[in-house]
C-alpha cells in the first residue's frame, strides 16, 4: 500500500518560509482554494495556510541550537481526524494515503481539527470549511505536468531541498532510505497517530585534530629559517544540544 | 465511512481556463532567480523557480512565491503624480498628471540645470539592478552626483577584498562549497546570492562538510552551522588577525601559493627616512609589463641570497627576514611585515576584544590550517600561469569563507575585509577549487580601472562628465577634490574624508544637500530607494530635512522626484512621483556592465521580459530615462544630427555599444547579426527574442582550463582581454601588503607629491590607510561612553521580507507583521525587562520604543531586530493602525548618518574612514523598560499619509485570491 | 480550548431539555407505579413543549458553530464512527420521541409510557453521544474520561429536573417538592462527579511535551516564532485567551452557581415556585460557566506549537 509523505530534514532547513508561501500560492488557485486572508492590509493580518515554519531555541547561551521547524499535515496512518468527522468530508485516500478534506461535504464543525494533535488543520473562515495540506494532490497526480513537476509545491520551492517527498512504504524510495539511514522520527509518537511525515534530526560534523597535525617536518617556516611556535592544547567544543 | 468524494480533488479547478507559462527573472529581491510565471486567463496563477535556470535551478524563496500579491498590491502607484499645489511635502497630497506633462516639466528643469551647473542634478538609486543605465545617464548628463545603494550597503566588502584579491564576495564571487570541506561564514544572515547559497550550504552539509558560523546571533544559516561562535559586533578584524597570527606562528600557511601568486615575497622599502618608505622596491631595469600599473617588483631570492626580479626563473622569494638592496636600501618581504604586524595579535589579545575564548580561536585556526594543508584537491586540469609556467593540475585547499554585512557595515570593515582576504590567501584558497571563486567580470585589476573624475573641471555645462561618476582610486591623485582638497560630489565621495568610496555615500546625500555642504542641489531624483525610511540613518531628521524650507520659503532641496512602484514612506515627500512598472511588467537587463549573475564557471547575464501588461499608466523607469536622455540630447542617446537614437529601452539594449563598434553592449548573449556570437559582437536585432527563448538567461561556460586561478591564468587573462572584460593583460597579484593604501598614508604624512589632504584630515588618513590590516574600535564606539551605552545593536534581514518593500504583501506580512528587539534574557533581566514587555532602546542619537523578546541565541552584549519591518503609519496602503506601525519599530532612528567632528570640527559621515561604507552596525545603545503608564505602541509615530489619486478606493477587509477570477473580495 | 458560545449553549440547552423530559417521564412512571397521582395531560404536553423548545434553541445555537450550516444534514452520514454524527442523529430522534410522547399525552392517545420509554432511551443515548464527542478525543486528556459523559448526563438531568420542579411549582405545586428532592440528589451527584473531574484533571500530566512535539529530547526548549504574527485559526480555536485569574473565577463561580447555591436553596426546604425558578436559573447560569470552563480547561497539545509570536 502506498503512503505518500514528506520527510523534512531539520539538518538543512534554514527557516526561509519558501515552502510556506509557495504552498499558499499553489493552493489558493488550486483545487483546495481560494484560501482566504483577512485584514490583508489592516492590523493583525491572518489567513489560511497549509504549512507554517516555526522557530524553537534549544539550550541556553552559548550552547544554543536554533531549530527551524516546518509543519503541515503529517498524513497520519492512524489519523484521528478522520473517524470523528460526522460527514465523511475528512478522509484518507486508499490509493496513496493522503488525508484530504472534501470541501463540498465539510460542514465546518471543526471536530477534526480538535482531534488532530498537531495543529495543522485550518478552517478557512471565508468558505466555512476545514482545509489542510493536500500533499498537492492536484500536482502530484497531474499527468499533464512533466514528471519533474509532479511534486508538491513546497518540495519544489525549498532552496535547501530540506523537503523530500515520496512513498514511505516503498523501502527503496528516497524517503524511506532517508528515514532509515538518518533516524527519521515521528512527532508526538505518544498520540498513536502514526504520522507518515517524518523529520530528520540535526547532525553535527566535527574535525578531529591531533597535536602532531600541527607540527610537521616540512613546515614552511623552516624554509624561511624560522621555527614554528608551540602548538597549544585545544579548548572544548560547544555542548551539542540535539 | 463513505469515501466517494463529492469534491474531486484532481478535477481542474477552473475548467476551460486558458493557461500559459512564460519565463522571466524574479525581482522580489536582488538575487535574480529564473522564474516561470504561470498565467490563467491572463492572471498570475503560480510563480515557481525555473528548473532550467543556472542560478536557482528550479528553487524559489518565500518572497518569490509571493510575487502575485506584489503584482496586485493596492499600494501600487498607477498614475504620475504632482504634489498638490499648496500642500506640504510629506503630507502625501497629490494630483494626477500625465506623462506628457511630467516629461515636459522634467525636460525644462533638467535642461536648465545641465546648461548651467549639471552637478545640481543628483540621481540616487536604491536596490535597483540597472546601474549600467542609470550610471550612463548621469555621466552623459554631466553630473557626478550619482550613486546606487553600494555605499550604504556593502562597499567595505567589495573594496576591502577587491583592493586585495581583485574580487570579492557579494555579487562578485563566492565560496566553492561544492568542493570545500570546511566553511567559515562571518556576519551573513541572508546574502544577495541567497537561493544559490542556501542550496550550496545544504549540499555542503549533506556531503559532510563542517560549517562554522561567526555571528553575534544564531538564526537562519547560522542555525544549521555545526558550530556557532558568538562574536561581539565590530570585532571580526581582531579575530581574523588572531587567526592569521596562529597560522603564521605554526607555519600553517600555503607558502607556495603566497610566494608565487601574492606580493608576500615582494620587497618593501623599509628606509624610514625615504619618501618611498613602505612602497614596493622597484626593479629599475625590470619589465613594468603595464606602464599604467608597473609590475617590476623585486624578490629576495633565498636560494641565491640576492635581490632578483619577481618571478625570475628558478628563484624562490624569501618570505621572512630583512635584507638590504645593493644600494643599501633596507627592505623586507611583505610577508615578513605581515608576520610582524600580527605578532602581538595573539588569540588571547583577540579574546579580550571579540569575547571568543582564545582556545576556540586557536582551534579554529588549526582546523583551517590543517584542513587546507592536508585535504588538498588536485584536479587534472592543465593550465599556464601568467609568467609562463605550465601546471599539470589545478590544486586547491578546501577551506571556504563567506562574509557580508556583518563585516562590511562597520566603520572598521574595510580593514576587516582585507584581513579576511589575506587569511584566505594565506590558506591558498583564491580562485581555487574548494575555496573562493570569482564570478565574471571579476577578477579585475587591483584596483579596477574605472577612475572617478579628478576635479571640479570634470563638471562642465552641457557636457558629459569627464570620467565615470564612480570608480576606484589608485592613488591620491585620483581623488575627486578641488584645489583645497575639498569634495566635489554632494556626498563627498572620493574626497579625503572617504578616499576609496567606490560606491559613493548615498546615506549622506540628503543631509549634505539640505545643509548645502558642499553646495545645494536643485533637483534630486530617487529611484527605487526608500530614503525617507529604512535606507537612511537618522530617519526622523532626514524626513524633516526633506520637507525643510529656507528662510525665503523655498524647499532646501528644491525639487524632489521619486520613481517608485508603490506608496512608500518616501513617495509622500515627492514633488513628482513617477509610477514604475513591476518586474512582471517590464524589460530589464542584468548586465555584465553592472553586477551580473555570473557563476564560477563563466559569465552569465539575464533579462526580464514583460509577462503581464503594465498597470494603469505605469512606465518603466528605463523608458523614462531613455525619453529624458533623448529630449535632453545626451550624446550617447542621440544621432549625430541630434535626433533621437533609440525608440525605447529594448531598442537601446540591443543597439547600444560601449564604444562605436566595440561589440560590447548591455547583453552578452546572442550577439552578432544572427545571434551566433557571445560576449562580443555586433548588435543583434533579435536578441530579446533569443533571450526569451532561452529562459531569459545567457551563460557562457569557460573551458575548464580557464575556470581557475584566473588572477594569473594566462589563457583566461588573454580571453578576458579579448572579450573586453579587462582592459589590460597583466597578472592580478594579491596585495597581502597594500602599496595603494601606503600611497595615501604617505600623502597624509606630506611625503608624497600631488594631492594632499586638508590638514584636519591628515591624522585620520595616516591612521586608517595602513598598508597592513589592523583592528580598531569602530568610530562610534571610540567616541561613545561604554558605561552609558553598553550594548551593540544590529539588524538582520528576514529571509521572507525584502527591506521595506514587502509589507504591502499580505502573505509575507503575516509572517513578519512587526518586529521585536531580541535580547539575551540575562541582559534583559539585568535591565528589568520582561519577555514581551515594551522597552526603550536609546542611543546617543535618539530612542525608539518597541517590544522585547528573549532569545538565547544572541551574544549578551548585543541586541538585534529584523531590518525594515517597522513602518510609518499609513505607508504602503496599510491601515494606520497596522502592526508594522503600531508595534513594529525602525532601528534607523537610532543610527546617526554623521559623527561629530573631532574637537568640535564639522561633522563627518558615520562611515568607514576609507570607503565611506555606512556604519549601520556600529550603533551603541542602552535599554530600559517602558514606564507603566506609557502607551503600548511603538515610538516615534508619524501622521499617516492619505491614499494617492489612482489608488484603490478602499482597503479590502479580506481577500481570497484565485487566479482567473480576479482578487475576490 | 476556546469555549464557543454556540456549543456552550447547545450542550446546556439540550441537556436541560433532556433532563426535563426525563424528570417528567419519571413523574409519569411514578404515577403509573401509583406512587403519586397522575398529572393531567396538559402538564406533560406543556413540559414536552418546553423540552422541545430548549432543544430547538440549542439546535439554532449550534448552527452558529458550523462553517456551512446549510450542509448540516450531511452530518448524519458517519454515525458508524463519529460521535458527533451520532449526536446529530440522536438529537432529532430524541426531539421526535418527545414530540410523539407529548402529542400522545395531548391527544390522550395512550401508550405514553411505552412511547416515553423510547424517548428516554434516546435521551440517555443523546447524553452519551454528546459526552462522547469530547470523551473520545484521546488527545484532550481533560475530556478523555468516563466522567465526561457522566457529567453531561448528571448535569443535564439536574438542570432539567430543576426546570421540572420550577415548572411544577407554577402549574402543579404538589409535584414541586418531590421534584425538588430529586433535583437536590442529582445536583449533589453532579457536584460530586464534576468535582471528581476537576480533581482528576489537576493531577494530569500532559502526554505530549515540547520535546515530543518537535522530537528533540532537551530539557530547555523555547519557541521563538510560530510562523505567523497576526493570529491564525490555530491561535483562535484552541486558546481561551483568559488569564489564570479569570479561569479561577469562572471555576469558583460555576461551583457556587451550579451546585452550592441551588443546594442551599433546595436544602432550605421551601418548594415555592419563585424559589425553584430561581434555583433553576442560578443553576443554568452556573452550567453556562461550567461548560465554558469545561472547554477552557482542556489544554490541546497543538498549543505547544503556538506559544510565542515574534
Ligand atoms: N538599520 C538598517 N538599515 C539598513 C540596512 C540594515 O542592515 N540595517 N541595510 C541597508 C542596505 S544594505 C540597503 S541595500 C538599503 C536598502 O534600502 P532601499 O534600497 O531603500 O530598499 P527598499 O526599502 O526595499 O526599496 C526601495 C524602494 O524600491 C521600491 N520598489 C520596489 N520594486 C520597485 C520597482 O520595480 N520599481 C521601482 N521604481 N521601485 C520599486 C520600493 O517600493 C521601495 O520604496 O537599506 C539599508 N538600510
Ligand atoms: N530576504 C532578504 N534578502 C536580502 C535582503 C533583504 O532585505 N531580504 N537584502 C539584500 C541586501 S541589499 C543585502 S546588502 C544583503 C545583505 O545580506 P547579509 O550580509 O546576510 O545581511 P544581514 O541580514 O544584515 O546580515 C548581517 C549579519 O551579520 C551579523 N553581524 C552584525 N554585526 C556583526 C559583526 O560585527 N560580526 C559578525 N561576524 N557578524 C555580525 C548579524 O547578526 C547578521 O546575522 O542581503 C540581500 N538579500
Ligand atoms: S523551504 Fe525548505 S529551508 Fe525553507 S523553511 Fe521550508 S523546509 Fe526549511
Ligand atoms: S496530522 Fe492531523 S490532520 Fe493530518 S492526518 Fe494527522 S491527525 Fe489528521
Ligand atoms: S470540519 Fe469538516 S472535515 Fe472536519 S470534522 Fe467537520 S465536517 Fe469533517
Ligand atoms: S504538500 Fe502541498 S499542500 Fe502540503 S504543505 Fe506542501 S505545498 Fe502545501
Ligand atoms: S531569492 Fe530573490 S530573486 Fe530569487 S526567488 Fe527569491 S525573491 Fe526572487
Ligand atoms: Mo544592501
Amino acid at each position: 500500500m502506498t503512503q505518500l509523505a514528506l520527510v523534512i530534514d531539520l539538518n538543512v532547513c534554514v527557516g526561509c518560509h519558501a515552502c510556506v508561501t509557495s504552498c499558499k500560492e499553489w493552493n489558493t488557485s488550486g483545487s483546495a482554494g481560494a484560501l482566504a486572508d483577512f485584514n490583508p492590509y489592516d492590523a493583525d493580518p491572518t489567513g489560511t495556510f497549509f504549512n507554517r515554519v516555526q522557530t524553537f531555541e534549544v539550550g541556553t547561551y552559548p550552547d544554543t541550537q536554533t531549530v527551524h521547524f516546518p509543519k503541515s499535515c503529517l498524513h497520519c496512518e492512524e489519523p484521528p481526524c478522520v473517524p470523528v468527522c460526522p460527514t465523511g468530508a475528512s478522509y484518507k485516500r486508499a490509493e496513496d494515503g493522503i488525508v484530504l478534506v472534501d470541501y463540498d461535504k465539510c460542514i465546518g464543525c471543526k471536530t477534526c481539527a480538535w482531534a488532530c494533535p498537531y495543529g495543522v488543520r485550518e478552517q478557512d473562515e471565508k468558505r466555512g470549511v476545514m482545509t489542510k495540506c493536500t500533499l498537492c494532490v492536484d500536482r502530484i497526480h497531474d499527468a499533464a505536468l512533466p514528471a519533474r513537476d509532479r511534486q508538491p509545491a513546497c518540495v519544489l520551492a525549498c532552496p535547501t531541498s530540506a523537503r523530500l517527498f515520496g512513498d514511505i512504504h516503498d523501502p527503496a524510495s528516497a524517503v524511506a532510505v532517508a528515514i532509515r539511514d538518518q533516524a527519521g522520527y515521528a512527532l508526538m509518537p505518544e498520540q498513536g497517530t502514526r504520522p507518515a511525515n517524518r523529520y530528520l534530526p540535526r547532525r553535527r560534523t566535527a574535525i578531529a585534530l591531533h597535536a602532531d597535525d600541527l607540527v610537521r617536518a616540512e613546515n614552511p617556516l623552516r624554509v624561511d629559517g624560522a621555527e614554528p611556535g608551540p602548538a597549544f592544547p585545544h579548548g572544548a567544543t560547544e555542548d551539542f544540544a540535539t | 465511512m463513505p469515501s466517494s468524494p463529492v469534491h474531486d480533488p484532481l478535477a481542474p479547478p477552473a475548467p476551460g481556463a486558458v493557461t500559459e507559462t512564460r519565463t522571466t527573472t524574479c525581482y522580489m529581491c536582488a538575487c535574480r532567480c529564473g522564474i516561470r510565471v504561470h498565467l490563467r486567463d491572463g492572471e498570475v496563477r503560480y510563480i515557481d523557480g525555473n528548473p532550467d535556470h543556472p542560478l536557482n535551478k528550479g528553487v524559489i524563496c518565500a518572497k518569490g512565491s509571493a510575487g502575485i500579491m506584489k503584482q496586485y498590491s493596492p499600494a501600487r502607484i498607477t498614475r504620475p503624480l504632482l504634489r498638490k499645489p499648496g500642500s506640504e511635502r510629506g503630507a502625501g497630497e497629490f494630483v494626477e498628471t500625465t506623462w506628457d506633462e511630467a516629461f515636459a516639466l522634467l525636460e525644462a528643469r533638467l535642461a536648465k540645470i545641465r546648461a548651467t551647473d549639471p552637478k545640481r542634478f543628483a540621481l540616487f538609486t536604491g536596490r535597483d539592478q540597472m546601474q549600467a543605465l542609470t550610471g550612463l545617464f548621469a555621466r552623459q548628463f554631466g553630473t557626478p552626483n550619482y550613486a546606487a545603494h553600494g555605499g550604504f550597503c556593502s562597499v567595505n566588502m567589495a573594496a576591502g577584498m577587491i583592493y586585495t584579491i581583485g574580487g570579492s564576495f557579494w555579487e562578485f564571487g563566492g565560496p566553492d562549497l561544492g568542493r570545500a570541506k570546511l566553511f567559515l561564514m562571518l556576519g551573513t544572515a541572508e546574502d544577495h546570492h541567497s537561493n544559490p547559497l542556501k542550496a550550496e550550504i545544504s549540499k555542503f552539509k549533506r556531503h559532510g562538510g563542517r560549517f562554522v558560523a561567526i555571528n553575534p546571533v544564531r538564526t537562519g544559516y547560522a542555525a544549521i552551522a555545526d558550530e556557532w561562535v558568538p562574536i561581539r559586533p565590530g570585532t571580526d578584524g581582531a579575530l581574523l588577525l588572531a587567526l592569521i597570527h596562529e597560522l603564521i606562528a605554526l607555519g600553517l600557511y600555503d607558502r607556495e601559493f603566497l610566494a608565487r601568486y601574492t606580493n608576500a615575497g615582494q620587497l618593501v622599502n623599509q628606509d624610514a627616512a625615504s619618501d618611498e618608505f613602505g612602497m614596493m622596491a622597484r626593479n629599475a631595469g625590470g619589465d613594468p609589463i603595464n606602464p599604467l600599473r608597473p609590475h617590476n617588483f623585486l624578490w629576495w631570492d633565498r636560494l641565491t641570497g640576492r635581490a632578483v626580479a619577481d618571478h625570475a626563473e628558478g628563484a624562490d622569494p624569501a618570505l621572512l627576514g630583512a635584507f638590504a638592496l645593493p644600494d643599501g636600501t633596507p627592505v623586507a618581504p611583505a610577508f615578513a611585515l605581515l608576520a610582524q604586524r600580527v605578532k602581538a595579535h595573539t588569540p588571547e589579545w583577540a579574546e579580550g576584544i571579540t569575547g571568543i575564548p582564545a582556545a576556540t580561536i586557536r582551534r579554529l585556526a588549526h582546523e583551517l590550517g590543517v584542513t587546507a594543508r592536508d585535504q588538498g584537491i588536485e584536479l587534472p586540469i592543465a593550465w599556464t600561469d601568467w609568467w609562463g609556467k605550465k601546471h599539470d593540475t589545478v590544486t586547491g585547499n578546501p577551506v571556504a569563507f563567506h562574509a557580508m554585512r556583518g563585516l562590511a557595515a562597520h566603520s572598521n570593515g574595510f580593514q576587516a575585509a582585507r584581513a579576511l582576504a589575506i587569511l584566505m590567501s594565506l590558506l591558498g584558497t583564491i580562485d581555487r577549487p574548494g575555496g573562493f571563486r570569482h564570478r565574471a567580470p571579476y577578477p579585475r585589476a587591483i584596483p579596477p580601472n574605472a577612475r572617478p573624475p579628478r576635479g571640479p573641471q570634470a563638471v562642465q555645462p552641457d557636457t558629459p562628465l569627464d570620467g565615470a561618476p564612480l570608480g576606484w582610486p589608485e592613488s591620491p591623485d585620483d581623488l575627486f577634490v578641488d584645489a583645497q582638497g575639498e569634495p566635489v560630489r554632494i556626498d563627498k565621495g572620493f574626497s579625503w574624508e572617504h578616499p576609496l568610496s567606490a560606491h559613493g555615500l548615498m546615506h549622506n546625500a540628503i543631509t549634505n544637500a539640505w545643509r548645502g555642504d558642499p553646495y545645494p542641489l536643485d533637483t534630486l531624483v530617487l529611484f527605487m530607494a526608500n530614503m525617507a525610511w529604512n535606507s537612511s540613518m537618522n530617519t526622523t531628521a532626514v524626513r524633516r530635512m526633506l520637507a525643510d524650507k529656507r528662510d525665503d520659503g523655498e524647499y532646501r532641496i528644491p525639487f524632489l522626484v521619486v520613481c517608485d512602484a508603490f506608496e512608500s514612506e518616501t513617495t509622500a515627500f515627492a514633488d513628482l512621483v513617477l509610477p514604475d512598472t513591476t518586474y512582471l511588467e517590464r524589460h530589464d537587463a542584468m548586465s555584465l556592465l553592472d553586477r551580473p549573475i555570473s557563476e564560477f564557471e563563466g559569465p552569465a547575464d539575464s533579462v526580464r521580459v514583460p509577462v503581464v501588461p503594465p498597470t494603469g499608466d505605469c512606465k518603466p523607469f528605463q523608458e523614462v530615462l531613455i525619453e529624458l536622455a533623448s529630449r535632453l540630447r545626451l550624446p550617447a542617446f542621440v544621432n549625430a544630427d541630434g535626433s533621437r537614437k533609440y525608440r525605447d529601452y529594448p531598442d537601446f539594449v540591443v543597439r547600444y555599444e560601449t564604444a562605436p563598434g566595440s561589440g560590447i553592449g548591455f547583453l552578452a548573449g546572442w550577439r552578432g547579426k544572427d545571434g551566433e556570437r557571445s560576449l562580443r559582437g555586433e548588435p543583434n536585432p533579435r536578441q530579446w527574442e533569443m533571450y526569451a527563448q532561452n529562459n531569459c538567461v545567457f551563460q557562457h561556460h569557460l573551458p575548464r582550463s580557464l575556470q581557475y586561478m584566473r588572477n594569473w591564468n594566462r589563457d583566461y587573462l588573454l580571453w578576458a582581454q579579448q572579450m573586453g572584460l579587462r582592459r589590460d593583460f597583466d597578472p592580478i597579484v594579491i596585495h597581502v601588503y597594500s602599496e595603494i593604501l601606503q600611497r595615501f598614508r604617505l600623502a597624509a604624512q606630506g611625503r608624497r607629491p600631488g594631492k594632499q589632504p586638508p590638514d584636519r584630515l591628515r591624522a585620520r588618513v595616516d591612521t586608517y590607510f595602513d598598508p597592513l590590516p589592523f583592528w580598531y574600535e569602530p568610530l562610534e564606539g571610540q567616541a561613545t561612553d561604554r558605561a552609558l551605552y553598553p550594548l551593540a545593536a544590529v539588524t538582520q534581514r528576514p529571509m521572507a521580507m525584502y527591506h521595506s518593500w514587502d509589507s504591502q504583501n499580505p502573505w509575507l506580512r503575516q509572517i513578519h507583521a512587526h518586529n521585536y528587539l531580541m535580547v539575551n534574557p540575562r541582559t534583559a533581566q539585568a535591565a528589568g525587562i520582561m519577555d514581551g514587555a515594551w522597552l526603550w532602546v536609546e542611543s546617543r542619537w535618539g530612542k525608539v520604543r518597541g517590544m522585547c523578546r528573549y532569545t538565547e541565541a544572541v551574544e549578551p552584549g548585543t541586541v538585534w531586530t529584523w531590518n525594515g519591518i517597522g513602518k510609518a503609519s499609513g505607508a504602503w496602503r496599510l491601515a494606520p493602525d497596522a502592526n508594522e506601525s503600531r508595534k513594529g519599530f525602525l532601528l534607523n532612528h537610532l543610527i546617526s548618518e554623521e559623527l561629530p567632528g573631532a574637537d568640535g570640527g564639522a561633522p563627518m559621515s558615520n562611515s568607514d574612514p576609507i570607503t565611506g561604507q555606512a556604519a549601520w552596525y556600529d550603533v551603541r545603545v542602552r535599554i530600559y523598560p517602558a514606564a507603566p503608564g506609557e502607551p503600548e505602541e511603538s515610538w516615534p509615530q508619524f501622521a499617516p499619509a492619505a491614499a494617492v489619486p489612482g489608488a484603490a478606493a478602499k482597503r479590502p477587509s479580506w481577500l481570497a485570491y484565485f487566479a482567473g477570477k480576479g482578487v475576490r473580495e | 480550548m476556546r469555549p464557543a458560545f454556540s456549543v456552550v449553549l447547545l450542550t446546556t440547552l439540550i441537556g436541560a431539555g433532556q433532563g426535563l423530559f426525563l424528570a417528567l417521564y419519571a413523574v409519569e412512571l411514578a404515577a403509573h407505579a401509583r406512587l403519586r397521582p397522575m398529572p393531567g395531560a396538559a402538564f406533560f404536553a406543556g413540559g414536552a413543549a418546553i423540552a422541545l423548545a430548549l432543544c430547538a434553541a440549542g439546535l439554532v445555537a449550534s448552527i452558529f458553530h458550523l462553517g456551512q450550516p446549510l450542509r448540516g444534514w450531511r452530518a448524519a452520514a458517519c454515525w458508524r464512527t463519529s460521535w458527533l454524527s451520532r449526536e446529530i442523529v440522536a438529537l432529532p430522534l430524541f426531539m421526535a420521541g418527545v414530540s410523539v410522547w407529548g402529542l400522545a399525552h395531548f391527544a390522550a392517545a395512550g401508550n405514553t409510557a411505552a412511547l416515553g420509554a423510547g424517548a428516554a432511551v434516546l435521551a440517555v443515548a443523546l447524553f452519551v453521544c454528546t459526552g462522547m464527542i469530547y470523551a473520545s478525543l484521546r488527545l484532550l486528556q481533560e475530556w478523555a474520561t468516563p466522567l465526561t459523559p457522566v457529567n453531561y448526563a448528571l448535569l443535564g438531568s439536574a438542570s432539567g429536573t430543576a426546570l421540572a420542579a420550577a415548572y411544577a411549582g407554577f402549574v402543579l405545586p404538589p409535584l414541586a417538592a418531590p421534584l425538588a428532592g430529586a433535583e437536590l440528589l442529582l445536583t449533589a451527584a453532579g457536584a460530586a462527579t464534576r468535582t471528581a473531574a476537576l480533581v482528576r484533571n489537576r493531577a494530569l500530566r500532559p502526554r505530549s511535551t515540547l520535546q515530543t512535539a518537535i522530537g528533540i529530547p532537551h530539557p530547555q526548549i523555547a519557541q521563538r516564532a510560530q510562523g505567523l504574527m497576526g493570529g491564525s485559526f490555530n491561535t483562535r480555536e484552541f486558546f481561551h485567551g483568559a488569564t489564570p485569574r479569570k479561569l479561577r473565577a469562572v471555576k469558583w463561580s460555576f461551583l457556587l452557581l451550579a451546585f452550592a447555591l441551588p443546594l442551599v436553596l433546595l436544602a432550605a426546604g421551601s418548594a415555592s415556585a419563585p424559589v425553584l425558578a430561581a434555583a433553576f436559573l442560578i443553576q443554568y447560569a452556573g452550567l453556562l460557566a461550567e461548560r465554558w470552563y469545561f472547554f477552557a480547561d482542556a489544554n490541546h497539545p497543538q498549543n505547544l506549537y503556538y506559544q510565542t509570536i515574534s
